[in-house]
């Protein structure tokens, strides 16, 4: 065996370390700048009682996951029936963040449309979507015009934040919860936050 | 049930590549004929379970089953028939299947069209190809199941990105998987060539047919899929070099080198070594463009059709099998060495730099491409490479290749006098710059770029036709129709294919010298001018489709005031993902084409059009057409057919002898 | 000719094209990179002036407005943190809409960035990768400044 014959081989392996380093750039990983800081505070609707509403404060001394759905957000559907069942063997509380429910769906234009008639229709399609796929959520908050998410850093639905006893994000989870995402990385979190005390 | 039948039919299909895989590679170890017959059947059979598992899945799109994921996510009960069924491979799992049964498909036609090939060598090259699908079918099993249940079934679902919802799409992947894939079957015979240490001219004689096959899908396909984003973007470009396309361009191009080295390597005996690297490479490419495409280290703007999981399989699939090949010609290369001499001066001359050019525009995609991703994993910042990158690079590379394509068959084997082959051309060369600059100039628009681009094109025009005076002329005394007789298949698909790329060049350069756009608002009754045409907006009435809601624009095209057609471009807005569409409208001439998208409805009333005007962009396709034509016929030349029944019977007289 | 100075030819001629080739790719490189910027650190007069480059984020609620022509566009992006006022004149994507990501190409003039060349994203959940880049930087800044 010659050398030069092997200069396609060390070319090629060079490219494939590449590629490998590329993968572990995904870009949906980037770390929260928010992870481990006090979660921004809110105050906000609720879905199940419009007239009432419900503040970050409210689960303090809990380990808790805010979720932000959408019942626009095709990959919402993916990780609902993962939600519903973590609900029904109680795992974990999970707060959903409806977030831009009316605004955020392409189909619709909201161009001179009313916050009331807005509201109005956010919650009648956030709760059919509910009835139709199961409601996981302890409860569901009404973030019509986005303003909370931004405050999250939410960029993209359906994402999840684990929340700490103190109210800090402990952990992002950005697209759908997969079994295998709860089982791996979310529970083991959870856990160990119980545990911590 | 039967999306689970489709599931176990895949297990089986993998089982059976892997037979197909071991077996044979082991029986042509061990000299057992007994063992190598096994691939035949094995591969036949795993073709079989995967057409079935195709069904299969087709079935839950067409019956509208939303309780299968893959159906819930991509088709609709409203969507067409024919996009139920196309809606099958427009995603990654469906794609993947498609990509499989390709590859299936063309090593079923390796066992039904090798029967001369000798047995050891066939059943090497099913060993390979059957651990390539091994590879693919696994891949989709573990980590994209296309079977995956959704449960409790939703009612409806999302629908075919409309995008996809289209003609072009429906043949384009199809194409251009038949291209991706059957460039593994070149890479089967140059691995099968290695591993039986057998690298002459019949290796070369057997790959050529299947390298040009595959060669004219991927042609066709990358045309098509051109074609597809012309009048379904909106907004008429033809080529973005984004990515995706990249991805199939580089294997294309490296194809197209494999392709005339293995000409030469047939004729001559030369370039073996360089033959198997640019097999191997060919193939290469479409396993990384699958990756680059399938991984999401680039695109990543499809959302969750990244997994890194997905990614790193492929990887690891990429690593091994072009490691495993790559050391295997590491090994081998010395005994590829020599073949037939040739001079300074010879066609192999012009065919080698011409190859090494084709392999060196290869690199500069591949380099663009992968550019920004380098430079986000080293940290420096975010970046893209646009078109200015690639044009800059492709036009002084692929000058000299067109130079030389049309020049090169003037020239002879072996050896040959530069000067007297010069001379012979130098009248076809001054007229081709004098035809070139003189009709920039007549076009009004004489930049260096228009000049060469013309230039070329009447180079390649007028040195092709005077290749064929020439060679008619070769036989005087002769009757016409004896001469053009004489003339072999294989020699009119190198002159086709070589003339095609002067008319898509006419193409190219007119389209990117001359093309007119306005963005204008229109009210109905009002009118626009562009490059002596007048569109006269006449108004916009509701249309709507099956599974979506549209409003079509109504525009007449005038010339002179003669009225030519009426436009009716649309605006769609598909119900089941709220997705607005731009449908584009056109009046196609074999001179130029009149293109017309509607942009947004303003609150008055009045709309915001876009006019196009695009000379001459018909002839890109219309080359691309004579390209693909002239490998079909090289690739049906009778001598492929003559040369394997003496193959066969050579074979089947050692076989008595043994 | 000798077998070997034919040999050195070639070898030569390959070394030639392969430098050529090479000096070629690397100034097509140092001409034509688009470099991306987010609104952040154009506000902070890190972006080139008189050269292309891109801008990702979103764009800003209520910002789209057309002037009298109808196809000349104004609209801010945003990362959330600053905003960038933007002209475009010509078609907007399908998919171009108020509170979504957008990347833009063009150029700075006067402070207004003229873009020749603006891209939405491709599905209704997520921005391009560049757009959110930009946003999260600026969620990391002011967390740091919050401190």
């Amino acid at each position: 065996m010659k050398a030069k014959f092997l200069v396609p081989l060390l070319l090629f392996f060079g490219l494939a370390g590449f590629l490998a380093f590329g993968l572990t750039l995904n870009p949906r990983e980037v770390p929260s700048p928010l992870i481990d800081k006090p979660a921004p505070n809110f105050r906000l609707a609720r879905l199940d009682q419009p007239e009432q509403t419900f503040a970050l404060e409210e689960m303090r001394g809990q380990v808790w996951l805010l979720n932000v759905w959408a019942s626009w957000c095709v990959a919402c559907r993916q990780e609902h029936p993962v939600l519903v069942r973590m609900a029904a063997q109680k795992l974990v509380p999970v707060v959903g963040l409806n977030y831009k429910e009316v605004r955020g769906d392409g189909a619709i234009s909201t161009r001179g449309m009313a916050l009331e008639a807005e509201t109005t229709m956010a919650i009648e399609r956030a709760r059919r979507w509910l009835a139709d796929h199961g409601n996981p959520y302890l409860l569901s908050v009404l973030d019509i015009d986005g303003r909370v998410g931004i405050d999250f850093g939410v960029y993209g639905v359906p994402e999840t934040f684990l929340i700490d006893r103190e109210g800090r994000i402990r952990y992002k989870h950005i697209g759908p919860i997969t079994p295998e995402s709860l089982q791996t990385q979310i529970m083991p979190k959870v856990e160990e936050l119980r545990r911590a005390g | 049930m039967i999306p689970e039948l489709g599931h176990f039919a895949l297990i089986l299909a993998l089982v059976l590549s892997l037979v197909q895989a071991v077996v044979p590679l082991v029986g042509a170890q061990r000299n057992s004929s007994a063992l190598m017959a096994v691939g035949r059947p094995a591969a036949q059979g795993q073709f079989f379970f995967i057409l079935f598992s195709y069904f299969c899945l087709t079935w839950a799109f067409i019956q509208s089953d939303f309780s299968v994921q893959l159906a819930a996510t991509n088709s609709h009960s409203a969507t067409p028939l024919m996009y139920k069924i196309t809606g099958v491979w427009g995603n990654h799992e469906g794609s993947l299947l498609l990509w499989a049964m390709s590859l299936s498909l063309w090593t079923v036609a390796v066992t039904v069209f090798s029967r001369h090939l000798p047995d050891a060598f066939l059943a090497r090259v099913l060993g390979v190809l059957g651990l390539v699908s091994a590879g693919f079918i696994s891949f989709t099993l573990v980590t994209s199941n296309p079977f995956d249940r959704l449960l409790p079934a939703v009612a409806e679902g999302r629908d075919l990105n409309p995008l996809l919802q289209d003609p072009g799409m429906i043949i384009h992947p199809p194409l251009l998987y038949m291209g991706y894939v059957g460039f593994s079957v070149a890479f089967a015979f140059a691995i099968a060539a290695l591993l039986s240490g057998r690298m002459d001219a019949a290796w070369a004689r057997w790959s050529r047919p299947w390298t040009t096959i595959a060669w004219v899908f991927l042609t066709a396909g990358i045309a098509v899929g051109s074609g597809w984003a012309y009048y379904e973007l909106g907004w008429g470009g033809w080529w973005f070099w984004d990515p995706v396309e990249n991805a199939s361009f580089m294997p294309w191009l490296l194809g197209t080198a494999l392709m005339h080295s293995l000409a030469v390597t047939e004729k001559r005996g030369a370039f073996r070594s360089w033959t198997v690297l640019l097999a191997i490479g060919a193939f290469s490419l479409s396993l990384l463009g699958t990756f680059l495409v399938r991984s999401g280290v680039i695109t990543s703007v499809h959302a969750f059709a990244t997994d890194p999981r997905r990614g790193l399989y492929i990887l690891a699939l990429l690593v091994i099998v072009i490691g495993f090949s790559l050391l295997l010609y590491a090994m081998r290369a010395n005994k590829l060495m020599g073949g037939g001499s040739f001079g300074l001066v010879s066609r192999e001359t012009a065919l080698l730099a011409n190859n090494v050019l084709l392999t060196v525009a290869s690199a500069s995609v591949l380099l663009g491409t992968l550019y920004p991703l380098f430079l986000d994993a080293l940290g420096l910042g975010k970046i893209s490479v646009g078109p200015p990158y690639f044009e800059a690079v492709f036009v002084p590379l692929m000058t000299p290749v067109v130079v030389l394509m049309v020049f090169g068959p003037f020239l002879r084997w072996k050896d040959d006098e530069l000067l007297a082959e010069v001379r012979r051309v130098a009248p076809a060369f001054v007229a081709s710059v004098a035809i070139g600059v003189g009709s920039a100039w007549a076009v009004d628009h004489l930049t260096w770029r228009t000049a060469l681009g013309l230039s070329l094109a009447a180079w390649v025009v007028l040195a092709s036709l005077q290749l064929l005076v020439r060679r008619l002329g070769e036989r005087a005394g002769a009757s016409a129709g004896s001469r053009l007789r004489s003339i072999t298949a294989s020699w009119w698909g190198m002159w086709l294919a070589h003339f095609g790329i002067g008319i898509f060049i006419i193409g190219v350069t007119m389209v990117g010298s001359l093309d007119r756009h306005l963005d204008v608002k229109m009210k109905e009754g009002q009118h626009a001018e562009l490059a002596g045409y007048t569109f006269v907006f006449r108004g916009a009435v509701d249309a709507d489709g099956p599974n979506y809601d549209a409003a079509r624009g109504r525009i007449e095209l005038l010339r002179d005031g003669r009225s030519l057609d009426m436009l009716t471009p649309e605006k769609r807005v598909y119900l089941a993902q709220g997705m607005p569409m731009t449908e584009a409208s056109l009046d196609i001439g074999v001179f130029r084409d009149v293109y017309v998208s509607l942009g947004e409805q303003l609150e008055d009333g009045a709309w915001i059009v876009s006019l196009y005007y695009k000379p001459f962009i018909s002839w890109i396709w219309a080359g691309c057409v004579l390209m693909g034509l002239g490998g079909v016929f090289a690739a049906a030349d009778r001598r492929y057919r003559h040369l394997a029944a003496r193959d066969a019977a050579a074979a089947v007289g050692s076989r008595v002898a043994a | 000719m000798k077998a070997r100075s034919k040999r050195l030819m070639l070898v030569g001629g390959g070394v030639a094209l392969l430098f050529a080739a090479v000096a070629l790719v690397l100034s097509a490189f140092q001409q034509n990179l688009v470099f991306f910027h987010t609104p952040t650190e154009v506000s902070e007069g890190k972006a080139p002036t008189g050269k292309t480059f891109r801008i990702g984020g979103m764009v800003e609620d209520g910002s789209i407005q057309r002037e009298a022509d109808g196809v000349t566009v104004r609209f801010a992006i945003t990362d959330t943190a600053r905003v960038i006022p933007v002209t475009y004149k010509g078609t907007l994507p399908d998919l171009f809409k108020e509170g979504k990501g957008a990347v833009v190409q063009g150029r700075l003039e006067g402070g207004v960035f003229r873009a020749t060349e603006v891209l939405a994203k491709h599905d209704e959940n997520y921005m391009p990768p560049e757009a959110a880049h930009a946003v999260e930087q600026a969620q990391k800044a002011a967390q740091t400044l919050s401190q």
